[in-house]
């Protein structure tokens, strides 16, 4: 009981020691949160491994300490041939497991409700709408109240609570933004609704998470955190350039392909991202044929 | 005439696959030539083909799935080379090659490896251990064997004639909708998996009939080995899960034959229907396999530390609150759907409480060490390098369980190193436990020790280092499934992944040296009698490899450890002695019908695939016309006469009887 007793104050020990080496590495992104909602996963999921780490580790040297010291050339080591059963011992070792996992279940529950990805953040500042359509293999992100749009290059104002409303228009993929926190599915048809926030201007990585063709590795995109200014800087920049976002040039656009570099449309048709989800808009066609040239050629670069 | 089937079919530009399936072809025929000079044909089909001894089907099962450990294991390293290479360039495997290995990684490791290893060992062990000669239903349990490797053929055809599965190793829709895979890739997948999986209902069927209903006297409930209590909990749940994954495979097939709208994005096709369905199926199937292999470590535990099993009846109600457990679980698969929080809650709570069971397992094999005199056999470090790897891959398991953590790490490189830990640390490394500690069983000598340790080592070294950096790469940021990447941190834990991915084939390379330096030095290591490791439950009353009826007369079971406990009063000089009266038993005859089923089923579904209708019609009237003779046989059973029994039975009494004289006399 006194080795338990040790070896608790070792896990302890160990475990912000863990947790600290974890977070050190600060190109590890999910460890490296740039807004409130990612913070709070992180947060969570490290405190999780340390509460674990309390009865883990413990075991992993138990067992290793009783593997060794009970082999059977150790005459030191006392054989018990018949020690098969102590309710005592049972009840430990059902409550062990049974309490962590209560305060974990704790845990979980208040985490899953606090950081439900369709609550809005609470903030001073008026939230942004930006309207996620995942395309074989490029991102679209319309903003409705700007009537702009941009593909694979995600602008916003560092500081302002973003509402994403996402869907797909072709097979279901994930969008995700390890640095600014909780990932969410598109699926067509149906929208999935997210709330991050950037705390500070910055230059993010964002990436589909879930396989959806041959593309699907080069499905990532750049999420830029502007400070206000420069974000109504870039609105008028995109409002000046490019080209309109039709219905026709969606469709042209909701084609497999890679797009080499990020663009924008300094206009988008209204309701372009109702039309996708009533399917008005109708899905991706999938690969035009099904042969390898015709593969090598949609991969474009 | 040929469907779809065109000579465009096969990769002729494509050197990997062509090359490969060459040498594939090349070492087939050469195996066939051989054993046909050999003359071993006729052996082959009246003792194996045509089997219906549960010790050669479960044989017969583990063969396969080392033969098919060995191709998963090449896709494997295929992929970490891809993504080793692959920084900031496209490596040297395009996407839609890239993306059929790792689906077809999935799915051969799953359901050609993981599975028929697990049934084979509970083919082999689970008579055995219960004290009778057979499983409840012989025929149907070659038929699903010989289903099963219909499914492997599929699977391994795709390679040369067409392509395979693009999606993933579970195929979700709408990607696996004909709109977004044309090509046949996903009908290998469909077919060759449904008609497994077919073979693995039945054996879920057969097995829970065997335990529930055919037991040596005196064999009750609380007496059974825990293996057979994990098999009984995994059986139940194949016989619920498995319909749920034929009739979600049926919907898409139906979708994508005959234009259903089950799970398409038009005509109000839902794919979160899919994605509930298949993981109904799916969460159960991860204890389908992890069970049997807590039931190897529970005897591996028990006779190496020369101990009985620490809480028995905690061991019982733990593995039946996991196969109940296991029903409830499955939506925190897709955390990231979108669910409202309290379903994700609820799910996510429910997934933590499987680690309760789970928990209370690794503590009682630790309190069955406690006090032992563990005797380091492979198999125990096999049991030990579980314990270990395993409780970490608990830890991650319960992490992606805490809702907002898994919002961070789900499709990640970490939720892949977290099942891989579970299933190479669980799973695997059980499976070869229990390979090692009932090879001698089977054929009567013991796998060379030494080539087993450095196996082991490699393995649980080479597992540490291909799968902790995909921890570290999931903490970064990184997607599984990329074909390439152009994140530079991401580049040095992949390469020392690779490296991982080399120790491993070590360790592979070790075992094929084990398995030839056995084989050649089987005199050596040959066990006379009968119980080479001072085994506890029944089979290790019986000679090694037990003779077809596996006792000459039933075992009359008194206790839990029922053997050990006969052993150590025999060594008293207590508890009968005296030769039994040995009467006449009937087996039940060896039947061609499974291997002709499968004969249809491959060509069935072949035609399926390719869409060559006639030769599924062949196929179904055949299937149907073998099903028809069967079922009219007139004779099932033959009869060993007594003296034969008598003779065999003998033969191993004075066996043993020399063995235990020669060490007294040692002594």
């Amino acid at each position: 009981m006194i080795l338990w007793g040790r070896m608790r104050k070792l896990a302890f020990g160990l475990a912000p020691l863990s947790a600290a080496l974890l977070l050190s590495g600060c190109d590890w992104a999910v460890l490296n949160p740039k807004g409130p909602i990612a913070d709070g996963n992180s947060t969570l999921l490290v405190d999780s491994v340390a509460i674990m780490l309390v009865i883990v580790v413990p075991t992993i040297v138990a067992t290793l300490a009783a593997a060794w010291w009970y082999r059977a050339s150790n005459a030191r080591a006392h054989y018990l041939p018949d020690f098969e059963y102590s309710g005592q011992l049972e009840l430990i070792v059902w409550a062990i497991p049974l309490l962590t996992i209560m305060l974990l279940g704790g845990v979980t529950w208040i985490g899953a409700h606090d950081l439900d990805p369709a609550v809005p953040i609470v903030s001073k500042e008026e939230p942004l709408n930006i309207q996620v359509v995942s395309l074989d293999w490029k991102w679209l992100f319309i903003y409705p109240d700007q009537h702009v749009a941009s593909v694979d290059r995600l602008v916003v104002p560092a500081g302002v609570p973003i509402r994403f409303a996402l869907t797909s228009g072709s097979v279901m993929t994930a969008f995700f933004v390890p640095q600014l926190g909780s990932m969410i599915y598109t699926m067509n048809r149906m929208t999935t609704h997210l709330n991050l926030l950037a705390d500070d201007p910055g230059t993010f990585r964002g990436l589909a998470t879930q396989i959806s063709g041959d593309g699907f590795a080069s499905m990532h995109f750049e999420v830029v955190a502007k400070t206000a200014p420069e974000f109504y800087d870039w609105l008028g920049q995109t409002r000046a350039t490019g080209d309109e976002l039709t219905p026709e040039r969606y469709i042209e656009l909701s084609k497999q392909s890679v797009v080499p570099a990020p663009f924008t449309f300094r206009a988008v048709a209204d309701g372009l991202f109702d039309k996708i989800l009533d399917q008005t808009l109708p899905p991706g066609p999938g690969p035009i044929a099904e042969t390898n040239s015709g593969a090598a050629a949609r991969m474009g670069k | 005439m040929f469907g779809k089937l065109t000579w465009g079919a096969i990769p002729f530009d494509q050197p990997i696959p062509l090359f490969a399936g060459a040498i594939v072809i090349v070492v087939i025929v050469g195996v066939l030539a051989f054993i046909t000079i050999k003359g071993w044909i006729p052996y082959l089909w009246s003792e194996w083909v045509t089997s219906v001894d549960h010790k050669h089907i479960g044989i017969m099962y583990v063969t396969l799935a080392a033969v098919m450990l060995i191709r998963g294991f090449i896709d494997a390293i295929m992929m970490r080379s891809q993504q080793a290479i692959a920084f900031q360039s496209q490596g040297y495997l395009p996407p839609e090659h890239y993306n059929q290995i790792f689906s077809a990684h999935g799915t051969i490791m799953i359901f050609f490896v993981a599975m028929p290893f697990v049934i084979g060992l509970m083919n082999f062990v689970l008579p055995l251990q219960l004290g009778v000669r057979d499983v409840a239903f012989p025929t149907l349990n070659s038929v699903s064997f010989w289903l099963t490797a219909t499914g492997v053929l599929l699977v391994n055809i795709s390679l040369v004639v067409g392509e395979f599965s693009k999606t993933g190793w579970l195929p979700f829709p709408p990607l696996s909708e004909l709109a977004y895979s044309p090509g046949v890739g996903v009908d290998y997948y469909l077919w060759g998996v449904q008609i497994a999986g077919v073979g693995t209902l039945m054996t879920g069927v057969n097995f829970v009939t065997t335990i529930l209903k055919i037991h040596a006297p005196g064999v009750t409930y609380m007496r059974m080995p825990v293996f057979c209590w994990t098999s009984l909990a995994t059986n139940l749940l194949i016989v619920a899960a498995f319909p749920v994954l034929t009739a979600t495979l049926a919907m898409l097939t139906l979708d994508r034959y005959l234009g259903f709208h089950f799970f398409t994005n038009e005509a109000g096709g839902n794919v979160m229907m899919f994605m509930n369905l298949i993981w109904i199926w799916g969460h159960p199937e991860v204890y389908i396999l992890v069970l049997p292999a807590f039931g190897v470590f529970s005897e591996v535990v028990s006779t190496f530390s020369r101990k009985p099993l620490f809480g028995y009846r905690s061991m019982v109600m733990a593995t039946m609150a996991i196969c109940i457990i296991a029903y409830t679980v499955w939506l925190h698969h897709f955390f990231t759907m979108g669910a409202g929080p309290n379903v994700n809650a609820v799910f996510g709570i429910a997934s933590m409480i499987i680690a309760v069971p789970t928990g209370v397992k690794i503590f009682n094999w630790l309190f069955t060490m406690y006090g032992g005199r563990i005797v380091y056999a492979t198999p125990m470090l096999w049991s030990v390098g579980f314990m270990v790897t395993f409780v970490i891959g608990g830890l991650t398991g319960v992490l992606v369980a805490v809702v907002p953590a898994d919002f961070m790490l789900h499709n990640s490189l970490f939720q892949v190193a977290h099942f891989h830990n579970v299933i190479i640390g669980g799973v695997l490394f059980g499976m070869f436990a229990g390979y090692t500690y009932w090879f001698p069983k089977a054929f009567g000598f013991r796998l060379h020790e030494g080539w087993g340790k450095a196996a082991f080592w490699c393995w649980f070294i080479g597992f540490y280092l291909a799968f902790m950096p995909l921890y570290v790469v999931g903490l970064m940021g990184m997607t599984r499934r990329m074909q390439h990447y152009d994140v530079p941190e991401w580049r040095p834990w992949l390469l020392v992944a690779e490296l991982g991915a080399v120790t491993v084939l070590a360790g592979i390379l070790c075992q094929v040296m084990q398995l030839v330096v056995s084989i050649r030095h089987r005199e050596e290591l040959r066990d006379v009698t009968g119980d080479p490791w001072m085994g506890r439950s029944l089979e290790w009353s019986t000679a090694s490899p037990p003779p077809a009826f596996n006792f000459a007369v039933l075992p009359v079971v008194e206790d839990r450890d029922d053997y050990w406990r006969r052993q150590r009063l025999a060594e008293r000089g207590l508890g009968p002695t005296a030769e039994p009266v040995y009467k006449a038993i009937e087996m039940p005859r060896n039947s061609p019908t499974g291997f002709i089923c499968a004969f249809f089923a491959s060509f069935g579904g072949f035609g399926m695939i390719w869409q060559i209708w006639w030769l599924v019609i062949v196929a179904i009237v055949g299937a149907f016309a073998t099903f028809v003779v069967f079922a009219w046989r007139d004779r099932t059973e033959y009869e060993i006469p007594a003296e034969e029994v008598a003779r065999i039975d003998r033969a191993n009494r004075r066996a043993r009887g020399e063995a235990v004289a020669n060490a007294e006399a040692l002594t």
